[in-house]
This record gives structure tokens, sequence and C-alpha cells, in this order.
């Protein structure tokens, strides 16, 4: 049974950002972390390019990989974590932790059972390039876009805000 | 599905041959800052090895090799390691969305010079520049020193302001050619005027941009020698201080050629269309100018590092939030309005 080139790549993204978003949990050191964690981020933006949202993927590499987790590991760096000062977690937590993880498994499984997903439309693989996403953006969901990037300004406004030093 | 193979193999040899190029032009970038060093500091500079010691550059990257590789004891070996190869690769990238020439014809097929025309090429190279601050970050972190840390603590905080500069300036640009496509911003150059005409304050917001990001003078305080003893990569020795040094020259080598492709006219040059050339011949000669162009950038930087002290970091931060970003705001501005009033609204 051959596969097609896709479907191997599809298979290897998955594996990768599985691994990696293994790691991101497992990992005691908080550095590596942020290491798989910018490696799932990656693996995310291939599925996007597959997709053909080439938008969407660089965006998400700029973002995410590019700006957020330069801060997280900003943070980590100056906190200096590392895996000795981490704190023991007991074990009920542990089993907590699990026990609500298969739980959600078991509803998101059960929500989903029943959903169809139809394939795209054969003339729709071009709705992730930029442009069609721009007229979109800009033509029908116009004053939703522009509430939030109202939402934004507010948000910044108010990190400043809370940052700025009280004379 | 059929793979042609012939595409594959050309563009096998084209990412070969720019990489070979970036890597040449930038270890001889290391050779002309010196020769230019000493040309301003009255000076001979490298004249030893071979001709006007053109063969500098081959002993200065012998020595590095041979050095003794040294490791330190309480260092996170991995990340060690990782920092100056994710240095090196981030700064390999950018060359992939570059139009190096127009397209050469071969026993009548088209091969283009550019190794992948991406219609969201300038949000590639953006991306890409975003993550150039991870080798500096991990590196300066995984050497365990506090010099070091502080470097690059310094380094991330100096490059994600900057960023926002950069991208204020290029939204400026992306809204008079109305494309992200390197490929169609130079060739829309090629008829009309060179960007910069049309953009003189956002080309030297990004210039200035440029220089923040590639950390070099008047932007090097990540490796301030003498608060930081040599800053992020004060730990490193042997070849890995090389893919840092060597790392710094590549991404000189790209962003002069980002420059010129964005605002200068990439490969095109003044009359292309009017001398009547044939086709390939042309190419060739675009693919030079455009070199012509980079290599002029390239001892723009060597110039600036020789004659503009480095700034304090307050400064730098001064310069970054609020002259840079209101500056690249107003231009925006500015470019909306004006693009507007040409359409009549």
């Amino acid at each position: 049974m051959g596969m097609s080139l896709q479907q191997i790549i599809f298979g290897v993204l998955s594996v990768i950002s599985l691994v990696s978003a293994l790691g991101v949990v497992l990992s005691k050191n908080p550095v590596t972390s942020v290491l798989c964690l910018i490696v799932t981020f990656f693996t995310i933006a291939g599925h996007y390019i597959m997709l053909n949202a080439q938008f969407l993927a660089v965006v998400h590499i700029i973002v995410y990989a590019g700006a957020i987790m330069v801060l997280f590991l900003f943070v980590i760096m100056l906190m200096n974590l590392n895996a000795e000062i981490e704190p023991q977690k007991r074990n009920w937590l542990k089993y907590a932790g699990a026990i609500s993880g298969g739980a959600f498994l078991v509803v998101l499984l059960a929500a989903l059972r029943e959903a169809s997903m139809p394939a795209l439309l054969p003339g729709s693989n071009e709705i992730g390039l930029i442009s069609n996403l721009g007229k979109t953006l800009f033509n029908q969901y116009v004053v939703p876009f522009e509430v939030s990037s109202i939402l934004f300004l507010s948000a910044m406004v108010g990190a400043v805000v809370i940052g700025k030093k009280e004379n | 599905m059929t793979i042609d193979w012939v595409l594959i193999l050309e563009k096998i040899l084209l990412i070969s041959g720019v990489l070979v190029i970036s890597l040449v032009v930038a270890m001889y970038s290391t050779w002309g800052e010196r020769k230019v060093a000493a040309i301003m500091q009255d000076r001979l500079g490298p004249n030893r090895a071979g001709w006007i010691g053109l063969l500098q550059p081959l002993a200065d990257g012998g020595k590095l090799f041979f050095k003794e590789e040294i490791i330190p004891g309480s260092s996170n070996r991995f990340l060690f390691i990782l920092g100056p190869s994710l240095a090196m690769m981030v700064a390999c990238m950018t060359s992939a969305v570059i139009p190096w020439g127009d397209t050469l014809i071969i026993a009548g097929h088209t091969v283009s010079l550019q190794i992948a025309d991406i219609n969201i090429g300038m949000l590639y190279i953006f991306g890409v520049v975003s993550l150039g601050v991870y080798g500096i970050m991990l590196g300066g972190w995984a050497s365990n020193n506090k010099y070091s840390l502080l470097a690059s603590v310094r380094a991330a905080s100096q490059i994600i302001s900057y960023e926002l500069a950069m991208g204020l300036s290029l939204i400026a640009l992306v809204m008079l050619t109305g494309t992200l496509s390197l490929k169609e911003i130079v060739e829309q150059q090629r008829h009309g005027y060179w960007n910069f005409v049309y953009q003189p304050l956002g080309f030297v917001l990004f210039l200035i941009c440029s220089f923040a990001e590639c950390n070099r003078s008047p932007f090097d305080l990540p490796e301030a020698e003498n608060e930081l003893n040599g800053g992020y990569h004060l730990e490193y020795s042997s070849m890995k201080l090389g893919f840092y040094l060597f790392a710094e020259y590549i991404n000189m080598f790209i962003s002069s050629a980002v420059m010129a492709s964005l605002y200068f006219g990439g490969y095109c040059f003044p009359f292309m269309d009017k001398l009547g050339l044939d086709h390939n011949l042309l190419t060739i000669l675009g693919t030079a100018a455009l070199f012509f162009k980079t290599i002029c950038f390239i001892f723009f930087f060597m110039w600036v590092r020789w004659t503009i002290p480095r700034f304090r970091y307050d400064q730098l931060m001064r310069l970054g939030w609020n002259m840079m970003i209101p500056l690249a705001l107003a231009n925006m501005l500015l470019t909306g309005a004006a693009i507007l009033w040409k359409q009549g609204h």
C-alpha cells in the first residue's frame, strides 16, 4: 500500500509534534520545556502549511516562537529556574492530573464522535493565502476585526499602566 | 505524484551556490573589516598572508579550527553546542527568499535565480529575524557565566525592541508596493523609481534597525568587551566561537542584500531594458549589480562601526521606543495618506 507524499509528511510532523509536546510536560528542566514548546509550534506551523494556510503559519512562528517564547525564556533565565529547585509534586496531585486529563479526553471524544468533517471544497484550497484572507478580513469581518484591535490597544494601555512606576 | 527531478536538481544547485557564496562573502567581510579599519586608522591592516592579505581569512579559519575546544564544566552541554549552531542556521535561512537575479534560460528551460518565490517572502524574513535571538540567548545562558547571561538578556531586549520599529517601517513599504513577495517588489522597481525615493524615512529606520538586529556597532552591547568581557560568547572557544563571529558577518551580508532588494532595486540597474542585451547576459549583469549594492552596504556597516561610538543601554532603549517607533508610525500614516490622496479619495 503506497502512501502519498502528503500523508508521509503529515505522519512525520504529527509524530514530532506529539513527542515534543510530551517533552514540554515531562521535562524537568524549564529551559528544555520551552525549547520543546518551540519545536511544537514549528510542527504546528508545518501543519498550517500543509493546509495551504501559509500566512497563518508564518504569523504563528513570528508571534509564538519569535516573540512570546523569547519572553518565556527571558523570565526563566532571569529567575534562574532549573531542575534542582523544581518543587516536588505530591503523588495524589499526579493522579488527580491524570484522571482529570483522561476525563477531558473522554468528553472531547464523545463530543466529536458524531461531528462530520466535510472535506474542503475543491476550489477552496486557496482560502488561506494572504490576499484572500486580507479581503475577507477587511470586507466581511471588518467590524469584529477593528473591535478586536481596540481590545488589544486597551490591553496594551493596561499593561503600561500596571508596569509604570508610581510617583 | 510525479516528482520533477530537474527542478529538484536545479534548486539543490542553487541552494548550494547561495550558501557557498554567503560563506565566501562572510569570510572576505572579515578581511574587509580589518582592511577598512586599518585604512580609517591610518594603518596597513593584514598584509602578510597572500597578496594584500587575501589569504588571511583562510589562516584565521584554520586557526579557529585547530584551537582547543573547551566546554565549561558547569555549563549545560547540549544547549552550549545548540547556541552557535542555531545562530549559524538562522543566519543562513533568510537567503532563501532573496531574488539573486532574474531568470536564466538554459536550453529552453527557464531557471529562476531565487530559491523560493513565496507570496509571503517579507513575512518569512521577519519570522527568521525574530528567531535570530535564540542562538545568542541560549548560548549566553548555557555558559553559566554572569557576564554571558547579562549579554544575552541585553541582546534579547534589544532585538525585540528594534523588531517592532523594523516591522512598522516595512508595513509602509508593503502598503506602497501592495505585495509581500520580494520578487514582485524588485520587478516593480525595474520600471519605476527605486523604493528609496518613495520611502526615505522608512529606509533610514530599516537601516538603523538592521544595525541593531545584526548586533553591529553602535548597537553591539551584547558583546561590549569593556563591560562584559566579550559578552555572550565569553566562554566559547575554537570553531564554536567562530560560528558566532561568522554568523554575524553572514547576517550583515544578508541584511545588506535585503536592503538592496527592498529599497535599492535589487538586481535592477538604470536603463537595463534599453541596452537591448541578451536576456541571460542581462540577468548576469543584474546579479552583479545586486552584489555591488550589497557590498556598498557592507562597507557602510564597517564605516559606521569605526565612526560612531557604542550607545549606552538606556540610550539604546530610549532611541528604540521613544524615537524609532513613533517615527515609524508617523511614516506609516504619511504613506497611507499619500496613497489615499493619489487614489483621489
